[in-house]
Formats: structure tokens, sequence, C-alpha cells
């Protein structure tokens, strides 16, 4: 790396400069936050940690309506997401300075409750709960009598395809995974150079899907030890099904969301694709030459009996520990989430699919996506696809296992090694990490 | 009289007054924050029962765990042997690149002289990611011009992103960004050589090729040493280059060198104590390799000078 001293000195005197400009924010801020502690019954201010686009126009709906009534103040502060926001929300709670609201994805819940950043808003809620499928609303409580967040988004699995070009070459759209492996092969044979879809190991969520649909359990807790399931049975059986495919040959093993992938998505390199109900936007910008030419259906079933399918992304909306007004935050929570002109300013704004069960049909997501116009039901299809999403088991280290995943998982997708093998280390990295942190492991 | 003492005073006192503002933002933003470090690399958690709930983790002593848990790291060992192979390729060629430009622009016979070097040190000034991201689109097979060509010429198309071509690709991007400011280095100590010591050597009748290698590459031999120091620092440090090429190809992990298995664990696991607990360990090998290696020259060069 080209980093020499002369660039590296410079970059320190700008940081410098930079740190003493943030010190003496951080002090005026200090100053007039003490202010708005003490007026505890007036009105409240509160900041809000999210990643969602357009959020800023929706919290706006929030502050001039039912807010300004409430006198209850948000605002939004746009944050990176995934990983790097839970660091950072952990090294500010640290510090006692973490924000009043969170956005969290379903799967690090733990991770923060287990850091005690996430306040129990069981009892300013109110009838939240009764606005979400079952399965979606569980992922809040952890299986607890407490509530640690509200549901915001939702990603039930699908599986998309070029309807085109499956007609093209005579494929049947599958209906089981068995259906799913014969269709790639049948396309192999008839254009050697095309694949069905690939296998990625870079978003782990992917994986984790498949595994939640096989009917996985990848973390649960028996009396006070965790048991980690990563190399369940069911787990083996998606690791093995993949592996073999790309073994075989039989679908591509290279890493999606990069250059190459978009072309192969926008030429018809590859002409389906697994994943889940926010796919319409990824391929509006992956493939824009091939608006209306896809088609949505359910996914592969292990089973000709199963209806089930799994999650990849969706988040939920967290009031922490550090906040002083947990009643105010949960109180816009709720709103945020279960309100119908919140959901809609949402689905408009930010292009989000709401996990509340009422606003997925309606308002909207009364037509389909642009992308998918030649596909009417396309909402309809979805929030019947999204009833069916099994439950899941997240747990506290997350994260290891997701990066672990990337690791052994990349490796064994380039040399087309056994995929189960990758799946162990993926078990004995989780099991490990929540040794060293003191976590008791049942075997 | 009065006025007098107090103005002695005052001066006094003026060099201790100077020093505060530089003593106080190097222990703030410097002193403390390394200590800190250090004193994290000690620290552990400890969860009782499930985990969840308040006070369930508390940090706890560690002792040297972190630090006998990162030198037994295989990941880590590995990190540091890729890198070690990466350096190898990058700090020769790009240090002898540089070389022989400087010597190149320095020759009586150069033509556009400050254009060409102008354009060898451009690419020094396109930060490391866009560089990666640059050279990350030409080597991948699909996207690669490069690779559109090999096809249609029906020749064979070496995917760059993979096995051992991966340590060329990525030492390529380095070379390619490093080689123009290095030149810069060497060339201005070229040109502070006096041109008496070239007159004195073409009246002895030195030949231009005698006169670069046997007058030039010894005084500027200093600059040599400083520019590999540099180099040896910013190879122990590579990040940008694979962390950028990383969602590219499966063959890059997210542990490719030490600094990435730092940041993997401080921000993908969220094990700070095990990073602190690397990022010294890295922080004093880099430390001990690079005095070391200037402790060494420094010692030829008073040798050579006593000569």
């Amino acid at each position: 790396m080209p980093i020499t001293k002369r660039r590296r000195l410079f970059s320190k005197s700008a940081a410098t400069t930079v740190a003493v400009a943030l010190g003496a924010t951080a002090l005026a801020a200090c100053g007039s936050s003490d202010g708005d502690s003490e007026a505890d019954s007036g009105p409240v201010s509160l900041t809000y940690w999210t990643w969602t686009p357009g959020m800023d126009k929706v919290v706006d709906l929030w502050n001039k309506g039912p807010g300004k009534k409430d006198q209850i103040t948000v605002t939004a502060k746009k944050q990176a997401g995934g990983d790097t926001l839970v660091t950072k929300i952990l090294t500010a709670h640290k510090a006692g300075k973490a924000p009043d609201l969170v956005q969290a994805e379903y799967q690090v819940l733990p991770t923060l409750v287990s850091n005690d950043v996430l306040a129990d808003i069981s009892k300013d809620v109110g009838d939240a709960k009764s606005k979400f499928a079952d399965g979606v609303w569980q992922q809040t409580t952890l299986g607890t009598d407490a509530v640690y967040a509200v549901p915001q988004d939702i990603g039930p699995m699908m599986f998309y395809y070029r309807e085109d070009l499956f007609k093209q070459y005579g494929l049947k759209v599958p209906t089981t995974w068995e259906e799913f492996a014969e269709t790639a092969r049948a396309l192999k044979k008839k254009a050697p150079d095309k694949d069905l879809t690939t296998f990625s190991a870079n978003d782990s969520g992917l994986f984790a899907g498949l595994a939640q649909q096989a009917g996985a359990k990848w973390w649960t807790t028996e009396g006070d030890k965790w048991k980690v399931g990563i190399n369940d049975a069911a787990s083996q059986k998606v690791a093995k099904f993949w592996g073999d495919l790309v073994k075989e040959g039989a679908i591509d093993n290279q890493p999606m969301y990069t250059p190459p992938w978009n072309k192969a998505l926008n030429t018809g390199k590859q002409i389906a694709w697994v994943s889940a109900v926010w796919a319409p936007g990824t391929l509006t910008t992956a493939a824009p030459e091939t608006k209306g030419k896809w088609a949505m259906a359910p996914l592969p079933q292990w089973s000709e009996s199963e209806n089930v399918t799994g999650s990849w992304g969706g988040s939920s909306t967290a009031v922490t520990t550090d906040s002083k007004h947990q009643a105010a935050a949960a109180k816009f929570a709720a709103w945020l989430n279960t309100d119908d002109a919140a959901l809609q300013a949402l689905a408009k704004e930010s292009g989000i699919y709401p996990a509340a069960t009422n606003a997925q049909t309606s308002g909207a997501f009364a037509n389909p996506p642009e992308f998918f116009s030649n596909q009417p039901d396309f909402y309809t299809k979805a929030a019947e696809i999204a009833k069916t999403t099994a439950p899941s088991a997240w747990g506290p280290n997350v994260n290891v296992a997701y990066t672990t995943f990337k690791d052994a998982f990349g490796s064994a997708a380039k040399n087309k090694s056994d995929f189960v093998t990758a799946l162990n280390t993926m078990q004995d990295d989780t099991v490990a990490d929540l040794e060293k942190q003191g976590f008791e492991v049942s075997e | 009289m009065t006025s007098g003492r107090r103005q002695s005073y005052g001066v006094k006192g003026a060099p201790y007054a100077f020093l505060i503002p530089a003593t106080v933002l190097f222990t703030l933003f410097f002193a403390l924050p390394i200590g800190y470090a250090v004193w994290l690399s000690f620290r552990k958690v400890k969860v009782s029962g499930l985990g969840l709930g308040a006070g369930a983790r508390k940090e706890v002593w560690a002792g040297f765990r972190n630090y006998s848990d990162a030198l037994t790291d295989s990941e880590l060992i590995d990190g540091a042997l890729r890198v070690l192979g990466y350096g190898c390729i990058v700090v020769p060629v790009m240090l002898g690149l540089a070389l022989l430009f400087a010597l190149m622009l320095d020759s009586d016979k150069v033509r556009l002289a400050p254009f060409t070097r102008l354009a060898i040190f451009l690419p020094y000034a396109i930060p490391g990611v866009v560089a990666a991201l640059l050279w990350g689109f030409l080597y991948l097979p699909d996207v690669s011009p490069f690779h559109f060509v090999l096809d249609r010429l029906d020749l064979p198309q070496p995917d760059l992103l993979d096995g051992g071509p991966l340590y060329l690709a990525l030492s390529n991007i380095a070379v390619w960004g490093g080689t123009g400011f290095n030149m810069i280095v060497i060339y201005t100590s070229l040109q502070a050589i006096p041109a008496e010591v070239y007159e004195a050597a073409k009246l002895d009748g030195a030949t231009p090729l005698q006169i670069a290698l046997r007058i030039k590459v010894p005084m500027v031999a200093p600059s040599l040493v400083l520019t590999f120091f540099f180099s040896i620092i910013a190879t122990l440090q590579v990040f940008n280059e694979p962390t950028t090429l990383k969602p590219l190809t499966n063959s890059v992990s997210t542990t490719w060198s030490p600094l990435m298995k730092v940041y993997q664990d401080a921000f993908g696991k969220g094990d700070i104590y095990a990073a602190a607990a690397q990022a010294t360990i890295i922080a004093l090998a880099t430390l001990l390799l690079s005095f070391g290696f200037l402790r060494a020259a420094n010692r030829r060069q008073k040798q050579e000078a006593a000569r």
C-alpha cells in the first residue's frame, strides 16, 4: 500500500484538527443536553439512528402531527447500516450516550440485549403485537415477556426468474429444491455458458434464511445455557445441496453485488435469483435492461407438502436504556411501525416492505413494483408468502457466525470443496466465541 | 527595575508556554488513545448465564490471554505471511522502478522531463481505495477490457484474482500508486548532487552508466534507505487494497492482512479486546522491524564513512 509517511502526516494533522473541532461541539452538546433532562414533563426531543433512506421525511410527519400534540420531537440521524452500526451503538452505550432510538436488524437484537443496550418497552407499545405476524413479533421478544423493539420491515424470501428465458429454454418454475437442481442442470445442458444462479458467500443472511426455511434453529436456550445448532441436520442439508451444485458446476460460484454479477443478470447470463421481497429494488439498479422480464414465485420447498420460506433482511426500531425518555421513544417507535400514515410514508419515501400485516397489501402495495409491472399480483402473492415465514432463532453472537461464514464458505465456493466442512467451521468458531465470552454452552 | 524583572520571568516561562499546545495535543490525541488501547488489550468480557438483561456482562482483567491468543492465532500468522509475500514483490519492484525512473529523469538526454515526472507521480495522488476499485474492475474477467481483447484474440485469459496471481494483482496496485512518490524523493536528492562531482567523473572518463551506478546511486543511498523504511511500514499496514477487492472475489478473505484481521475482530466480531491486543502486537512488530532496519542502515553508513 503506497501510504507513505508524508500522506500519513497530512492526514494525522487533519484528524487532530477535526478531533479538536469535534471536542468543542461535544462540549457544547453536553451543555444543552443537561437542559433536556431536567424538563421531563415538558417538551421532549429524541435522537433516532437509522439507515433507512428518506426517514427524515417520515419523522417530519410525526413532528408535525402526533409528535407536536405530545411535544415529542424526533431527529433522525442517518447512519451506515449493518455491522458497523452495531459497533457504533455498543461504543456509544459504553459512554452512556447511545441515542434514544436505534434501527436494528432482527439478528443483532440478542447482541444488543446482551450488552444491556435495549430497554424493555412492553408497557409502552400498547397493542402493537396484534399488527404483526407471530413469527415476526417473536424476534423482538427473544422468547421472553419483554419487548425489545417494534418490527419495521421484513424480508420474506422468494424465487425470482427470467420469465422469457425460462420459456425460451423450456424450463419449468421449480417448486421443490430437487426440481431447482434439475432446472439448473437442464439449463447447463441447453446453454452451457449460462447459469441458473450463483452461490454467493458474501451475504451470510441469504444462507441463514435458506437454513431457516429448512427448519434450522441456530441458537436456542436450554435453561441457563445456549445451544448452537449451526451444523444441525437441516443446515447440513442446505449446505450439502448448494455445495453439490457448485461442485458439479450446475451453478456459478462467484459472489453477488459485483460488477460481473450485475452484468450477468443484465445480459441474461444468470437467469434466476433466490432473493427476498426487496429484490425488485436491487434488480432495478443491477439489471435495468431486463425490466418487465422477471417474475416472482414462492421459494422452492424441501418437500412437496411444505409451504415455508425463510427471511433475508428486515429490521426493527428499538429504544435504548440510555434514553431518558423511554416511554416517549417507545410511543414513537409504535407509531412509526403501526400507524397507517407512517407506514404509507415509509413505503413511499423509503421503499421498505412493512412488517405490519395490514400494510402489506394496501396503499403503496396495491400495485406491483414498476420493475415487475408484468406481475400485477406481486404484492398479494408476497403477502401470502410472508405469512409462511419460518420462525427464526438468533443468538448473542450472530456477527461472529456471519463473519466466519464469509471466509469459510467463500473459500469453499472458490475451491468447490465440501460445504459441510465450512458449516462445521462456522459452528466451531461460534461456540468458541461464546465460550470465550463466558457464556455457558451446552453440547 | 520591576518591569525588567517581570520581563525576565516572562522569557523564562516562554518555552514552556509554547510547549503546552503540542504537549496537550500529544497527550490527548496520541498518548491517551494508545494507552487506552493497551489497557483494553489486557481486558475481556465475562458473561454470566444467558447474558440477557442488565448486569449480565462485565469487563474483567484478562492478563496476557489476549496476547497469547493472538500469537497462536493461525489466521493472524497466515495473514502476516501473506503480507510478507506481498511485501517481497512490492518493495523491490517499487523501489527499483522509482530509482530507475529517477535516474532516467536526471540524465542529460531526457525530453519532456516535467511532463514525464508528473505522469509518473500522478497515480500517487489517487486515493488507495479508488485505485483499488479501478484496478479491480480491470482484473474482473467479465468486465475487464483486457479480457475482452484477449478473448477476441483467442488468447488465454488469466484470472488475476486467484491464487498466486492475486499477489501480483495486489502488488501491482501498490507499485502503480507508490512508485511516483518514491521517485520524487530519490529524484530530489539526485538534484542536490553538486555538478562538480559529475564534471570530475566525466574528466576521469566515466560513461553515463558508470556515473549512474558508481556516483549517483551511492550518493542517494540515504534517500533509498528512507524510501525503503516508508515502504516497509506501508506494506505492514496494507489494508485498503485487499479490503476494497474483498467484495469482488472469494479469493480475498476478510482476514487477508493482519490489519484486516484487527478490523474484523473489532467491527465484525465486536471483540475490541482481542483487536486491541493484535493492534499492539502489529505496532510493536512494525517498530522493531522499521527501526531495526534504520539502525542497521545507519551503522553501515557510519562504517563506510569511517573507512
